[in-house]
């Protein structure tokens, strides 16, 4: 766990990038810094591997202070990666993920492989261990500095921004890359970015920081679409904020019915589409196992009736939704907000 | 062309004391002397200035003062000094002259490595020196070598100016050809000069493919 108590940084021309925060970054979990440009995410995040010292307050690693700790021991059990990646140049792409190994004196070979394996892990060809980082594409070069900061298996990991200079089609394949990984691993990681949409497909907690550096709120991805604190934090979580929560509501407790006749399958089971009199009509599935409302509602608005089709994992079909069974659950979790508005000042669009 | 030939093909230019292999060796002798002497100064300093980005305005302000610094005055002025016999009074003014491309250019090459590069390298966990040889070195390599070669080309042009001083070196074809009017041993003495300098450019390319990471070079 990392705890921030009541830190402040005060930069020497007087810059205050970030002002008294205190909050906990579980064990186990990814907790996501958001906030618009000059918020002092970085600088927060540079302050628990010491790349930066707090002017005031403490940061604490499991309970130790990192002041106690000298600052290349420290940043050797802590993974660190950045928007550039800032991989070695003139290193293979095998030894830059073997970094820290060799700087933990592992022998070459064993160094190496594990370089290899972590290579794997992060969804790279072994081919590309002896290329050099120039060889690589943006994508390429932002997963080697996964692997790189996961080499010596340390238990954090602090990410600033690792994803925004690839453009957004790789962006979510390295995000669901990085929430596979992360259900593997169970690393505490702490990551930075100023898209809000990363921040609630990646966080496990979110902190939304305000310019001034002060954190405006700290909560689950949910609790934030649907409670933000302040006209601050829900012109910052943008539009769509009833539609998004849907993303973490599970699927699964969806009322499903037998597939109706019109509904044409093939021989595996898998559907083809809608009976009509002009041949057969669009559909759109879902998973219930896996996917969330969000996904069945989606699947529901494709369908020329209105209808979602549920599927299993080898997308045959195993019943359907219909839009009144729909309804009742999301009937169900729009009641369910549980903070009455405030009574003064504030937009009650909410 | 004829003059070289002669110069070449006449027996008594090769041997003795005043032949070409000896006045070859002393040149070599010099310019290699001088640019490691200048060598030894001038990398640890860039170095040390470089990664510390302390005493830059120094490294600036010397490197253009001893490149402003009349290589032949020197000269005469250390062997009023010393006098005429040894070796090493030609080495001050070479070893002044190597020392601002060494110097300017390790400084410059440390100091302008990527900053996201050097934050990376601290945020694995690196110590200073480590930053500084394992990372910073190995990427500033091809400027630093740069500056050897600029220094050695130099070096080996203006070792010549040992003859004045009466001592050897190629410079002596050029000054006793002048002195004589005989000047096919001018042309001769200019024309290994000019070999020597060549090979010392080829001799630096050929270190720079082997001593440079093919992920540096071709990032260039
Ligand atoms: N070395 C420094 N000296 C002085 N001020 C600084 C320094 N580094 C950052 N700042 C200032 O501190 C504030 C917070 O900077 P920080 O880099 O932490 O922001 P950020 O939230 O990461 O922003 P971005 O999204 O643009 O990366 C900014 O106002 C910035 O200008
Ligand atoms: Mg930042």
């Amino acid at each position: 766990m990392i705890t921030f108590e009541g830190v402040t940084k005060r930069y020497d021309d007087g810059t205050v990038a970030v002002d008294d925060l205190s909050l906990e970054a579980p064990t186990g979990a990814i907790t996501v810094f958001v906030g618009p440009s000059g918020c002092g995410k970085t600088t927060s995040l540079r302050m628990i591997n010491r790349m930066i010292d707090a002017t005031e307050g403490r940061v604490l690693l499991d309970g130790q202070d990192v002041r106690e700790i000298d600052p290349p021991t420290l940043r050797r059990g802590i993974g660190y990666v950045i928007q550039q990646a800032g991989l070695f140049p003139h290193r293979k792409i095998v030894d830059n993920v073997a970094t820290v190994p060799y700087l933990l004196g592992w022998d070459r070979k064993r160094a190496r492989a594990r370089a290899m394996e972590l290579l794997e892990r992060v969804g790279l060809d072994a081919g590309l261990a002896r290329r050099y980082p120039f060889q690589l594409s943006g994508g390429q070069q932002q997963r080697v500095g996964v692997a790189r900061a996961l080499a010596a298996d340390p238990p954090v990991l602090l990410m600033d921004e690792p994803f925004s200079a690839v453009d957004p089609i790789v962006r979510a394949s390295l995000q669901d890359e990085l929430l596979r990984l992360q259900s593997d691993l169970q690393k505490t990681i702490v990551f930075v970015t100023h898209d809000i949409d990363e921040a609630i497909k990646l966080g496990d907690t979110v902190a939304v920081l305000r310019v001034g550096g002060r954190l405006a709120q700290m909560a689950g991805p949910a609790t934030l679409l649907t409670e933000p604190v302040d006209d601050f934090v829900r012109e910052f979580l943008g539009r769509d904020r009833g539609i998004r929560r849907l993303s973490f509501i599970p699927a699964k407790d969806v009322r499903l019915e037998a597939a109706p006749a019109d509904l044409v399958t093939d021989a595996a089971g898998r559907p083809l589409g809608w009976r009509a009199d002009g041949g057969l009509l669009p559909y759109g599935t879902f998973n219930p196992e896996r996917d969330s409302l969000r996904a069945a509602l989606d699947a529901a608005l494709l369908a020329a009736n209105g209808t979602a089709v549920a599927v299993d994992e080898d997308g045959r079909v195993i019943g359907v939704v219909t839009r009144e069974a729909l309804d009742e659950v999301l009937g169900q979790y729009a009641a369910r907000h549980t903070r009455p508005l405030p009574a003064t000042g504030e937009d009650p669009r909410g | 062309m004829n003059w070289l030939i002669d110069f070449f093909s006449n027996p008594a230019n090769w041997s003795g004391p005043g032949g070409i292999p000896v006045r070859l060796l002393e040149h070599l002798e010099f310019s290699v002397v001088a640019l490691l002497m200048a060598a030894a100064v001038a990398i640890p300093l860039g170095l040390w200035a470089g990664h510390t980005g302390r005493g830059s305005l120094v490294v600036v302000v010397s490197a253009n003062a001893a490149r402003a610094l009349p290589t032949l005055g020197i000269l005469v002025l250390v062997v009023l000094i010393v006098g005429v016999g040894s070796t090493w009074p030609v080495l001050i003014p070479l070893v002044l002259l190597a020392v601002p491309p060494i110097l300017v250019n390790t400084y410059e090459g440390v100091r302008g490595v990527d900053p996201d590069l050097r934050d990376a390298a601290y945020g694995m966990g690196l110590r200073g020196p480590q930053v500084l040889f394992r990372v910073k070195v190995p990427v500033a390599l091809p400027l630093m070598l740069l500056g050897l070669r600029l220094a050695a080309i130099q070096v080996v042009a203006t070792a010549t100016v040992a003859a004045y001083v009466g001592l050897g070196g190629l410079g002596r074809f050029i000054m006793d050809g002048l002195a004589t009017k005989n000047y096919t041993i001018t042309i001769g003495g200019a024309f290994l000069v000019v070999v020597l300098a060549l090979a010392a450019q080829a001799g630096f390319t050929l270190l720079s493919r082997v001593a440079v990471s093919p992920g540096v070079r071709r990032a260039r």
